[in-house]
């Protein structure tokens, strides 16, 4: 009624992203680039939390919705319940380096509980001989990322157990130049930022494997071990959540083209881990094949051109 | 410097030391609150001045520092403070005057009125679920702009009404007597006496809520407000984001330069604050000086 009063333009095409903030600057990224590329369409983004932009998604407000973990079952029997069909498209992995002065040749692994031990608020290990006697007699001097990034919400998750939990007594900066800088200039360092970040100043660091267990092997993070989640549980895969009426709509299948095409570079641009070709591909697919499954089975020419896009 | 006063000032702290204590406290309190006011308006302005650019005013949010602007959002907010006045002026202003004109002073106006002045202390993101629930999925009004404003309207209302309340209380009830004497009618009267002598007190009791809208960041997170937008509401209908939740967006990044962007945008959104004030301040004196009693 109000409505019907207050104002009546037609509204813009628009698309409706919300949802993890760690996915957040990939889709902001995204939605500034499809912006900028001249689309006449609105792209918002909101950071509500995976779970709240899963709420927001299963109630058909919002067209993407962005996670940093799997849809949980309830979550998708909402879904389905409201029915919303949809597709899960990886879009890049988050990935945690350990790292240490490119001179430490004592400290080359730690399993998650000896970092749970240095980093948790009540951390019983302030020394490295602590963690092994044979290490130097020397204070661990740690550096990290501040308490406003998503890098720290993760690893305290993943590594204390508990979000935004930790020690407080670290040189925490915002910039990842400055933890780099820092570290490589100091002996006894120990820190943590994000995977690209250490890839691109890998000759000034040195990198610690993680073991998962006390006795389980070590794993080195690389684009690999991150990749297949082989190195656990500092990688995880960022993902986006498409609903089906977005790709019925030709500006809304173009976005979702554009993201998975801009998704590698932009990825390593705001500090994530591209997602390998195979994976790149496999998102395609499974775009094409939900894209023919609402067709008339009537065989296409050019399928992937944007004129062939059905509508319903 | 004369000697008098201080001469008294002395006697009255010798004959009662409370006093004085008391008015050093007092005194102190100014100057700390002074203070902190002074100390958070320069360091935004250290902070923002190099960012306030014209750029900021007219691009919009981007991930890179040196492209970001507020257009967005500080359209997003004029929309919602302009529709939140249409909304609330006209139901916040109309309650009042029938509660204070119109109804009689019953068990029903008590409750009603019990009731208002309890709303306006309900935290504001508890209107936020309301919306949500109400205007987004219930009516059906999605994270528009039309969403967002009737949930500030609801946040404002109780301010407005108990404002525009006082201000026709203040008006004395002689104006009101003459006009009947003089074969006025009711609505006569309020229409033609009582509102334009209430209009100054109305008005700063509606800038003030309206300055409340503006600063809400809260109900508009709940409704769903975005981070991003880059783009102007076109209608009501359209998505939309606020000063307050770019600001808090940008606060809370990483990165040192969107910090200065954060405190540039603040100023931005104090210089509209300002404004609104200085509308109050224009209406009171303009009206004001016409009304003699």
């Amino acid at each position: 009624m109000l409505a019907g009063l207050v104002g009546c333009g037609p509204a813009a095409p628009s698309i409706k992203i919300d949802g993890s903030s760690t996915v957040y600057p990939l889709s902001e990224a995204v939605a500034e680039e499809f912006t900028r590329s001249g689309a006449r369409v609105n792209v918002t983004v909101g950071q509500s939390g995976t779970g709240g932009g899963f709420k927001k998604f299963s109630a058909l407000e919002i067209d993407l919705c962005d996670a940093s973990r799997p849809i949980k079952p309830d979550e998708a029997k909402r879904c389905v319940a409201a029915g919303l069909d949809y597709l899960e498209l990886v879009v890049a992995y988050d990935g945690i380096a350990i790292v240490v002065h490119p001179d430490n040749d004592w400290c080359a692994e730690l399993s998650v509980d000896q970092l749970a031990a240095i980093w948790r608020p009540d951390g019983p290990v302030r020394r490295w001989n602590e963690l092994d006697p044979a290490w130097p007699d020397h204070e661990i001097r740690l550096y990290g990322p501040g308490t406003d990034s998503g890098t720290f919400d993760y690893f305290t998750e993943e590594i204390v157990g508990e979000p935004r939990s930790c020690r407080p007594d670290f040189t925490a900066s915002e910039d990842d130049n400055v933890l780099v800088t820092g570290i490589s200039k100091d002996r006894h360092a120990l820190g943590y930022f994000g995977f690209a970040y250490y890839e691109e100043n890998a000759e000034r660091l040195g990198l610690v494997g993680v073991k998962p267990t006390d006795d389980a092997a070590a794993v080195l993070p690389s684009l690999e071990t991150i990749r297949s989640n082989a190195y656990t549980p500092l990688s995880r895969p960022l993902l986006v959540y498409v609903g089906r009426p977005v790709l019925e709509r030709s500006v809304g299948l173009e976005f979702v083209r554009f993201y998975l095409a801009n998704a590698g570079g932009l990825a390593t641009e705001v500090g994530y881990v591209p997602v390998p070709t195979e994976i790149a591909e496999k998102n395609l697919q499974k775009l094409n094949r939900a894209l023919t499954a609402t067709v008339e089975p009537t065989p296409k020419v050019g399928a992937s051109s944007l004129s062939e896009v059905p509508r319903s | 410097m004369s000697d008098t006063p201080r001469k008294r000032s002395l006697e009255t702290g010798r004959r009662y030391p409370g006093s004085t204590l008391f008015g050093l406290l007092c005194g102190t309190a100014t100057v700390l609150c002074v203070t902190a006011l002074v100390g958070l308006l320069a360091t935004v302005v250290a902070e923002g001045a190099p960012w306030l650019s014209t750029t900021l005013l007219t691009s919009f949010s981007s991930r890179k520092p040196e492209l970001a602007g507020i257009l967005g959002s500080l359209m997003g907010s004029l929309w919602l403070i302009s529709i939140t006045t249409l909304i609330c002026v006209p139901i916040g202003v109309g309650a009042a005057i029938y509660l204070e004109e119109y109804a009689a002073n019953s068990w029903w106006k008590r409750l009603v009125q019990l009731n208002i002045a309890n709303l306006a202390g309900v935290p504001s993101i508890v209107y936020g679920i309301l919306g949500l629930g109400l205007f987004v999925r219930t009516l059906g009004l999605g994270r528009s702009v039309l969403a967002g404003a009737l949930t500030l309207a609801l946040v404002v209302l109780p301010i407005v009404i108990l404002a525009a309340q006082e201000a026709l209380r203040a008006v004395p009830p002689s104006i009101r007597q003459a006009s009947y004497a003089l074969g006025a009618t009711r609505w006569q009267t309020v229409w033609r006496q009582v509102l334009p002598a209430a209009l100054p007190g109305v008005m700063t009791g509606v800038i003030l809520a309206i300055a409340r809208a503006l600063g809400e960041a809260a109900p508009l997170v709940a409704v769903g407000a975005a981070t991003y937008v880059a783009f102007v509401p076109y209608s009501v209908h359209d998505e939309f984001s606020a000063l307050p939740l770019q600001i808090f967006d940008w606060a809370s990044r990483p990165q040192e330069e969107f910090h200065g962007l954060a405190s540039a945008a603040i100023l931005v959104l104090l210089v509209v604050l300002v404004m609104l004030n200085a509308g109050a301040v224009y209406v009171r004196l303009k009206y004001g000086r016409r009304i003699k009693w």
